[in-house]
């Protein structure tokens, strides 16, 4: 058998499983199709629900602007695909080619794409998670109940964690004129992405509207009354917080249990996968029928050092979806790479947040155009003499730019003047992010090393 | 009607706004919050918000009832 011939029939006949209907694993399936693929496609979801849209939950939702309920994705054609929504995905045999699932059923493959994501990270102690008025914000449920308890009369909310989705939570409550405490471990808020200069930035923000923020401190236990409703918490400089609604915004943990023992590459940071999409088995050797995708994949990119990038993005679940569909279809010298460069947003007080590249790589950050303290800037992040992110305020329209620059390894600081240069603008500083050994909330984007089928986790938070 | 905007493309141009508020609004002077859900007489405003987004970063789906998968119900999660 040749290797045409066995890819002409497996786009005319193959069996396609994708465990993970989100956004990645539908826009994957949809590749398929569009690529032609004929064969049967079934999706698999741990949640009943149909493919829906995250971003507007911690805003457009908590505002009051739109249904948690009505997020479903649109779709870009039909799809003709054999759905188990409502059912986990609980097993991989990697060497019969099936998955198994939480009720029992077995769906073999001969093509698996896996995108199942990450969800939110509990809070740590799980008494104290069981209160009610304790939240976590990742999926459509969390939100309609949040959104729910706000309408409700809250007093006060506590955020914890101060990190992208922590500071848009933060920044709903704000606007519906409720009480807010923000607790953040690092010294400011975003610290961990975007680092300390514009984390500053960032705490500007929250502060001006009303926010009661606490930086360097940590929450040490949620205290509940006789009801078993949440009434305070108690921090780490000994002082408490009566709150009756609590969100816990501590990042994300990669949902890869499922494959423990079967023999893939997945661990705490995600799975490992080339460039192509193909995950990595434990003894490093890729897989040629496994594919990954979204943000439990973690990939080298060459821009980046080739270090293996793990991106919570929903730009990056698109685009690789997208390479990962193509790839699982194609004869292996018509493959593509993933070489998406790493982008996101955030609006959050009033402010259009994005960035381009990988911020946290970089050493120094120089503001090339606006200024820090109008929050209408561009900033661009240095590394080893070259530029590797940008990062706006309210200035998206010339992130594009700063995007090519990344790509051409344009140097840093950058030799060109720019428009409406200031003159905080005229020195690199240091960009001031945390050392990773000291945990804060988690960043958008980690960047784990060489080692392709590294189970290792460094990230050690300190008991309080 | 559902829809997403690619936010990564939008650069706040606020055409959509302009065409179809009360599906989308402008939140600060950049960013947009939008309502992923429309009932079907925002159609010919959205689109129009569409055609004139000048990075054509919004998808429209406009088809009422998709063929799968079936309404979250109890009995559903099965296959078809």
């Amino acid at each position: 058998m040749n290797g045409d011939s066995y890819v002409e029939r497996l786009r005319r006949e193959g069996r396609i499983v994708v465990v993970g209907a989100s956004l990645a694993g539908l826009r994957a399936a949809e590749t398929l199709r569009e690529k032609g693929f004929t064969g049967s496609l079934t999706m698999v979801g741990d949640e009943p629900h149909e493919p829906y849209d995250r971003p507007p939950l911690s805003k457009q939702v908590l505002l009051g602007k739109a249904s948690a309920e009505h997020t479903a994705l649109p779709r870009r054609r039909d799809l003709d695909a054999e759905w188990r929504l409502g059912c986990a995905a609980t097993g991989l045999d990697m060497a019969a080619r099936k998955v198994m699932l939480a009720d029992g059923d077995e769906l073999e493959y001969d093509r698996l794409l896996i995108a199942t994501g990450v969800r939110a990270r509990p809070w740590f102690h799980p008494a104290e998670a069981q209160l009610d008025g304790v939240f976590v914000l990742r999926g459509r449920d969390d939100a309609a109940r949040l959104h729910r308890r706000l309408e409700d009369g809250t007093r006060r909310v506590l955020v914890i964690g101060a990190g992208f989705t922590g500071s848009e939570i933060a920044s709903a409550c704000r606007e519906r004129d409720l009480p807010v405490t923000v607790a953040e471990r690092g010294a400011s808020p975003l610290v961990g992405a975007l680092g300390g200069v514009i984390g500053e930035v960032a705490a500007g923000m929250h502060l001006d509207h009303g926010v009661d923020l606490r930086c360097g401190v940590m929450v040490t236990a949620l205290e509940g009354d006789a009801a078993g409703r949440v009434r305070a918490a108690h921090l780490s400089d000994g002082a408490t917080v009566e709150a009756d609604v609590v969100v816990v915004s501590l990042g994300a943990t990669r949902n890869t249990e499922w494959l423990a023992g079967s023999g893939l590459g997945a661990g705490p940071r995600g799975i490992a996968c080339d460039a192509g999409c193909r995950a990595f088995d434990v003894r490093g050797i890729v897989t040629d029928d496994v594919f990954v995708a979204g943000d439990v994949a973690r990939s080298p990119h060459p821009l980046f050092g080739y270090q293996f990038l793990s991106l919570e993005h929903w730009g990056n679940a698109v685009a690789q979806a997208e390479i990962a569909a193509h790839n699982m279809i194609s004869a292996s010298t018509d493959r593509l790479p993933h070489l998406w460069v790493p982008a996101f947003w955030s609006s959050q007080f009033g402010v259009n947040i994005k960035s381009v590249g990988v911020p946290s790589m970089g050493e120094e950050i120089l503001v090339t155009q606006g200024s820090l303290e109008e929050r209408r800037f561009t900033a661009v992040y240095g590394h080893q003499g070259r530029v590797i992110g940008a990062v706006t305020f309210d200035h998206g329209r010339w992130l594009q730019f700063y995007q090519r620059q990344i790509e051409s390894v344009a140097p840093f600081p950058p030799p060109y003047p720019t428009v409406d240069r200031r003159s905080e603008g005229r020195k690199p500083v240091p960009a001031a992010f945390p050392d990773p050994s000291v945990p804060t909330h988690g960043p958008t984007v980690s960047v784990s090393g060489y080692s392709p089928a590294d189970q290792r986790i460094t990230f050690t938070p300190a008991r309080a | 009607m559902r829809l997403v905007v690619d936010l990564n493309r939008c650069q706040g141009y606020a055409q959509c706004a302009f065409l179809a508020p009360d599906v989308f609004t402008m939140h600060g002077d950049e960013a947009l919050l939008y309502n992923p859900y429309a009932g079907p007489d925002q159609k010919e405003k959205l689109e129009r918000a569409v055609a004139a987004c000048p990075v054509q970063a919004i998808l429209l789906d406009d088809r009422d009832d998709l063929p799968e998968p079936a309404p979250a119900g109890a009995a559903e999660g099965g296959a078809r």
